[in-house]
């Protein structure tokens, strides 16, 4: 379906998105959502550098940052079932986000199995 | 003139209203109206128009000034008598932190669209209803303005919401819903804001919210409150007048009348979750749950309408049971939200008490002990341990509705739901199918959204840090934001409090 | 299933007489009381008299002085001299 506006034709011509990877300063914009806990209650943004490693995205990033919950203490990374884009993949921790297919974005889930949350079982 | 007979309400109304516009002569007429017909709906007699309140301008001035004596007596004398110091707790100050920088600029935005939508509709009834309709919203903001003006000496979080409304990251949820309502064309707004939200969803923000003003002993909020929604009862009426002139006036009207309904139902629905969390967690006082309040409004009175309109082929929306069974879990997971990101929000939350959680689980009784009172008691216990949690990072929002992503799955509770859709090479994110197929319909529309999360990665608000940002919002850190417990407002209400037993004993 | 017309007022003096009227001009009528507010439901149809109010009251009234305690209402609408009517009928 196509938008009804007034000046149908150039509509499309005059505008465009806004968050497009260009005006990110070399960053991609990267979701990421701990599964089964709502602790924190939306995935959580992150601006970086594609070139990061996903070991690194995962020590540096997620875990300072999903920290304040007390499952977080018994996380075993190596268990930790992962979703990049709707597909379950088992990532490559020394490859890239951009070599493990995240791009300008991706959404990264993550299960951690034994480990439930509050209302989980 | 003698021997004349007195005019009856009917004819009275005819004489004023109608004949007042003319055929242009200077200018073709679809030139002089450019922006009723490219959204196609076809009108074949805008003198079919019906006007059910029959409210002439002579009246309208004598009634509205009425109104406003009656109110500006009460604001006068809950200013004079310090009514401040007499509602029931200093947490809801909030409320009015809240209505004023969420609802209020959508009474102004309301006011410029009316406007107009009044000036492009062709026939002359329509256009003296949107004109009415027009000055009253502009009443609305100011006397929400007025009111709170009072609270303003005295709480924080209240002095600059214009400039907050238009750069705070929440406060782009309602922002957009009006600035998508008044880009679309005529017609679309008046589906949008008189039928879909005035008809069918703004007793629920203004009655059992009001009411519940009153019980909290704030008696200048629910004068204004009751005052609006006065003007309110004609803006519902303009609204199912609107809806059945279009399904009249050609059978063509319909999918697109049908589709209207279905994305403002949605887009409503979504809004108003924040007056849902104001009923449920911000009334020290509580007047009845947001479940009560939905089945009340729009089970039943809504059940009413579409069954009603069924006549003219027009369906419930389609979102409508899926919002029904969120009810039961909207205020929940909204409160949840503003409890973790109250450092970057210009009001100050907490965690219910006992008392209130047991209301909660008597109110919810399928829903919120089962998923979400543990989560709320692993919050007090940290609180108490002096770890009160704020989520230090910023959030994934949805493209439609610009609401973080904390929405579940419908029938799953525990789970995320995530929607997403590709457009020129680009992935955007959605909260639900509603919001999903908004976008899907338009877009080139949505794609622009000024999402506040990707425009704060950007750099475009004031820095890189969450300091940085708070001072572009003009938000002053440690006074209008973080939890209750601590704030200024909560040390000013105990010095009145203990002037009160000092003044007892 | 059913169809409720409502009106709901204000709960102050002005309105006092209106309530009054309208609760024994409509057999059946439901009331939900809030605190400021008063909600009446009535199956199909529910009706506001004129002269009803105006003899609670002790003086001539305009029914248009109705918006002065108005704060919600749900049905279709049919106004006039002597009455105000909203209903779910055809
Ligand atoms: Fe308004
Ligand atoms: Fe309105
Ligand atoms: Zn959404």
């Amino acid at each position: 379906m196509s938008v009804v506006a007034l000046d149908n034709q150039d509509y499309a011509a005059k505008t465009g998105p806004r968050d497009t990877r260009a005006s990110y300063h070399g960053n991609i914009m990267v979701y990421v959502h701990w599964e089964e806990h709502l602790f924190f209650c939306a995935p959580l943004a992150f601006p970086l550098p594609p070139a990061m490693p996903f070991g690194a995205l995962v020590s540096e990033v997620i875990a300072p940052h999903y920290a304040p919950h007390p499952d977080a203490a018994h996380i075993d990374w190596s268990a930790a079932e992962w979703m990049i884009n709707n597909v379950k993949v088992k990532p490559d921790f020394n490859a890239s986000l951009e070599a493990n297919n995240i791009d300008h974005k991706s959404v990264v889930r993550f299960w951690t199995p034994g480990l439930h949350g509050e209302t989980g079982h | 003139m003698s021997g004349t007979k007195k005019l009856g309400l009917r004819q009275r109304y005819e004489h004023m209203t109608r004949g007042l516009d003319w055929e242009t002569t200077y200018q073709p007429m679809d030139k002089v109206f450019p922006y009723d017909q490219f959204e196609g709906i076809k009108i074949k007699d805008w003198s079919a128009w019906e006007d059910p309140f029959r409210l002439t301008m002579d009246a309208y001035w004598k009634f509205q000034a009425e109104k406003e004596r009656k109110l500006y007596a009460v604001l006068d004398s809950f200013a004079q008598n310090n009514g401040q110091t007499g509602i029931s707790d200093a947490r809801y100050a909030n409320v009015l932190k809240l209505f004023l920088t969420g609802v209020s600029p959508l009474e102004y935005a309301a006011h410029r669209g009316f406007a107009f939508t009044g000036r492009h509709l062709r026939g002359s009834g329509t256009r003296v209803a949107c004109q009415m309709q027009s000055i009253d919203e502009l009443r609305h903001v100011q006397t929400q303005i007025h009111t709170i003006s009072h609270f303003n000496k005295y709480f924080d979080g209240l002095s600059e919401f214009p400039h907050m409304h238009d750069r705070v990251w929440y406060l782009s949820v309602p922002k957009s819903f009006f600035d998508d309502a008044r880009t679309a064309g005529p017609f679309e707004f008046m589906i949008a804001v008189g039928f879909s939200f005035e008809y069918v969803l703004t007793n629920l923000l203004f009655v059992p919210f009001m009411s519940g003003a009153a019980y909290n002993g704030d008696m200048s909020t629910v004068t204004f409150g009751f005052s609006a929604q006065s003007d309110e009862s004609r803006h519902m009426t303009l609204g199912i007048e609107v809806i059945k002139f279009l399904l009249e006036q050609h059978p063509d009207n319909l999918p697109i009348v049908q589709k209207w309904v279905d994305k403002w139902f949605w887009r409503g629905h979504r809004l108003l979750g924040i007056v849902a969390m104001m009923m449920d967690y911000m009334l020290p006082k509580k007047v009845m749950s947001w479940k009560e309040a939905w089945d009340i409004y729009f089970t039943e009175a809504g059940g009413a309408l579409f069954q009603d309109l069924a006549r003219y082929g027009l369906k419930m929306p389609k979102g409508a049971e899926i919002a029904t069974a969120e009810a039961e879990h909207i205020s929940h997971q909204n409160w949840c939200t503003f409890y973790q990101y109250t450092h970057a929000a210009p009001f100050h939350t907490w965690m219910p008490d006992n008392e209130h959680l047991d209301w909660l689980s008597e109110k919810y009784p399928n829903t919120f002990d089962k998923y979400y009172r543990p989560r709320w008691e692993q919050w007090a216990k940290m609180d108490k341990e002096g770890k009160r949690f704020y989520n230090g990072a910023l959030v994934q929002l949805c493209q439609t509705c610009q609401i973080p992503m904390v929405y579940t799955e419908p029938g799953d509770p525990n789970t995320i739901c995530f929607r997403e859709t590709q457009h020129g090479g680009q992935r955007y994110h959605f909260c639900s199918d509603g919001c999903k197929d908004i976008f899907d319909n338009e877009p080139e529309k949505y794609i622009q959204a000024w999402m506040p999360v990707q425009q704060i990665f950007q750099g475009n608000c004031g820095g890189p840090t969450v300091p940085d940002v708070l001072n572009w919002y003009n938000l002053k850190f440690g006074v209008d934001n973080m939890d209750y417990a601590g704030s200024p407002d909560e040390a000013l209400w105990n010095e009145w409090h203990a002037d009160k037993v000092k003044a007892a004993s | 299933m059913s169809q409720l017309a409502s009106i709901t007022l204000m709960q102050n003096d002005d309105a006092r007489p209106v309530i009054d009227s309208i609760i024994a001009d409509n057999p059946g009528v439901k009331i939900l009381t809030m605190p400021g507010a008063i909600k009446l439901d009535c199956e199909g149809k529910i009706t506001v008299n004129r002269a009803s109010v105006e003899e609670r009251l002790g003086r001539p009234w305009n029914l248009q002085e109705l918006h002065l305690v108005l704060i919600s209402m749900a049905g279709n609408l049919d106004e006039d001299d002597d009455y105000f009517t909203l209903s779910w009928r055809h």
